[in-house]
């Protein structure tokens, strides 16, 4: 089956940076992708290498099995939902999702039937006469996402989308999106820095750093088995342990991660276990993250909101499952 | 500083007022805002309202009255006689003249600006952008007139254009338009075409630089956007930039048009005998004495701008704004 995305050794250098790095990619039709990593990491030039923005150093990139070096953004059939929306601010918002249409020829009655429908998808209907200005953030969003959707592109690109809106809107558009996708069906390529929104909505996460990708897999993959201490560390703030910490509790001499919500709390005089001292709590509803220091060793445990603590400065006992203990291969 | 230092801070938590007039005034200034509005507003309101704007009212007073046409004395009655006057087909011919030239020479501003403006906003960075203001701005810090004898001797016959035309073997196009009726003439300099070109050049800065800013002000990401959606470069400048740099266009549209409308010297240096407004105006109010229809002469382009934003606010140009 032909990739809907396939980036083979793909590089996009500017000037002596290094933006993307030999890149190897395939996503699948149909598949709901992530790219995740920290600004600067390299994902958005990658998605704008796929929008046609940018044009690779070196490598090749292909879009449903067809080349897509040298081809200007309004010759793929690829659309992009834009970090600020990037409505535009002279058109109302039914021409704004017409727009496409538009350009393509399509007659006017045709097109702003097919924008009304493109509305009412994302629940917007009847908006067409408004002004992107007077749009909240959340609608705004929407908007630009039916102005994608009405091409009925190959591919759907989605640049940060939720970055600027509050808490809630956010949790709400993450559902929505993940059931338009599947309802559509198109093939979703999604940029964010947000590693909870790539783990609740992807298939599959491909995590970035200084240009290249570090792992790529489901979110659970990616959760429960980061293959770098950077993986570790990025997705959910894993403790990484030191070779000479894991080989104490598994035998192997080689870097560890342990989940936050994997340790387990009690008195000192509890026994067996890891010494550590309680140097600080973070009340953060749910739960409650302690900071712990196992003989100069910073740790990071989750535990349930209301569970009985220890008082800060006292020595207590860490306890975790040795299945929990993620051993990863890579030294650095 | 030292924690503990922060922490057995001395000072007390409302400090005392720095003393003086300086600080009196800063207080009284901080308690009532309004005050210091009104005393920074007041000096160019009371200029703008009374110098200005009420010597423009007396002007256009004068519109109204009429010339004792065998004593060439102001008749200070109301009456609308001066204004029929301008319908005299020789004060028709000169309105018409001028609004046309200022008409071209808008277009053509518009046309020659644009890419400029569009370079600037965009794509220049840093050193490029400093060379474009000064070499937008650099034309306007010399003398209006000199530059005009400049242009005078680079359009002459004996002038710097012929022999570079010469050269290049090309003075057969300069003399076929040159032969053209209207728009041709002994040389360029006594042409109107010699008019038309030192005006754009005259008064180009004035068109670039409200584009230029217009087109600073459009996110990157709607050209990006409208290229996404399948919109060829050509279809982008027609359907994104050009609608939102029209503002920036109208804008400087007003400078190069007025300017154009009320200018006398340059079609008096470089042009034909045949007269513009502002030569109308001049001749008027000078030798003929005839301060009435000087004064309905300068009504006419006042009108002709007022109908023209208007006109420009109904085709939607400041919708963007």
């Amino acid at each position: 089956m032909t990739s809907a995305v396939s980036f083979k050794q793909v590089s996009r250098h500017f000037g002596s940076v290094r933006a993307v790095d030999a890149v190897d990619l395939d996503i699948a039709p149909g598949e709901f992708f992530a790219m995740l990593g920290p600004s600067g990491s390299g994902k958005t030039t990658c998605l704008r290498l796929i929008a046609g923005f940018e044009q690779p150093t070196a490598g090749s990139i292909s879009i449903f099995g067809e080349r897509a070096e040298g081809v200007p953004p309004y010759r793929r059939n690829v659309n992009t939902v834009f970090q600020d929306y990037a409505l535009f601010p002279h058109l109302n918002v039914l021409d704004n999702v017409a727009y496409g249409l538009m350009v393509r020829g399509v007659g006017r009655t045709e097109r702003l039937k097919a924008a009304e429908e493109a509305l009412s998808l994302v629940r917007l209907p009847g908006y067409g006469a408004r002004r992107p200005g007077q749009l909240s953030g959340g609608q705004r969003q929407r908007v630009a996402l039916a102005r994608a959707l009405v091409n009925q592109p190959k591919v759907l690109l989605l640049d940060e989308p939720l970055g600027a809106l509050d808490l809630k809107l956010r949790e709400n558009m993450q559902e929505e999106l993940k059931s338009l996708q599947k309802v559509l069906g198109i093939t979703f390529v999604f940029v964010t820095h947000d590693q909870g929104e790539a783990l609740s909505m992807a298939d599959r996460v491909a995590v970035f750093n200084d240009g290249r990708i570090m792992q790529v897999g489901t979110p659970e993959d990616i959760y429960r088995r980061p293959n770098t201490r950077f993986v570790a560390d990025f997705v959910g703030s894993s403790n990484v342990l030191p070779p000479d910490f894991v080989q104490r509790y598994s035998g192997q001499h080689r870097w560890g991660s342990l989940r936050p919500e994997s340790i387990r709390i009690s008195g000192a005089a509890s026994g067996d276990g890891v010494a550590a001292r309680l140097v600080g709590t973070n009340y953060l509803g749910a739960t409650t993250r302690l900071a712990l220091d196992a003989d100069g060793l910073r740790l990071h445990a989750m535990v349930p909101a209301g569970a009985a603590l220890p008082a800060e400065g006292e020595a207590v006992v860490l306890t975790f499952n040795r299945d929990s203990l993620h051993l990863m291969d890579e030294p650095a | 500083m030292t924690i503990a230092a922060v922490q057995s801070n001395p000072t007390p938590a409302i400090l005392p007022g720095s003393g003086g007039m300086r600080g009196a005034f800063s207080d009284l200034f901080w308690r009532r805002p309004k005050l210091l509005l009104l005393l920074m507003l007041s000096p160019p309101l009371l200029w703008l309202g009374i110098v200005y704007i009420g010597s423009l009212f007396a002007l256009l007073l004068q519109s109204f009255f009429s010339i004792d046409e065998f004593s060439g004395l102001i008749n200070r009655k109301f009456t609308l006689k001066t204004y029929g006057d301008l319908f005299q087909a020789a004060n028709l011919d000169i309105i018409l003249r001028t609004v046309t030239m200022a008409a071209l020479v808008t277009l053509a501003s518009a046309i020659i600006a644009f890419p400029i403006a569009y370079y600037a906003a965009r794509y220049a960075r840093g050193r490029w952008k400093a060379l474009f203001y000064l070499g937008v701005m650099l034309p306007l810090w010399s003398s209006y007139l000199v530059k005009i004898y400049a242009w005078k001797l680079i359009l002459a016959k004996e002038g710097i254009l012929t022999w570079l035309l010469a050269k290049l073997n090309l003075l057969w196009l300069l003399d076929a338009w040159l032969s053209l009726p209207i728009v041709g003439g002994n040389s360029l300099s006594v042409s109107f075409t010699g008019t038309f070109i030192v005006f754009v050049y005259v008064w180009l800065p004035f068109m670039i630089l409200p584009v230029q800013a217009a087109l600073e002000r459009v996110p990157g990401n709607l050209v990006e956007a409208s290229s996404d959606l399948g919109a060829s470069p050509a279809q982008t400048f027609r359907n994104v930039l050009f609608p939102l740099a029209l503002p920036g266009i109208v804008a400087g549209s007003i400078f190069t048009f007025s300017l154009t409308l009320g200018d006398y010297i340059i079609p008096q240096i470089i042009g034909t005998s045949r007269l513009f407004i502002g030569q109308a105006v001049y001749s008027q109010q000078g030798t003929a004495g005839n301060i009435p229809l000087a004064a309905a002469f300068t009504v006419v382009p006042i009108v002709i701008m007022g109908f023209y934003l208007w006109g420009a606010k109904r085709m939607g140009a400041f919708d963007a704004l």
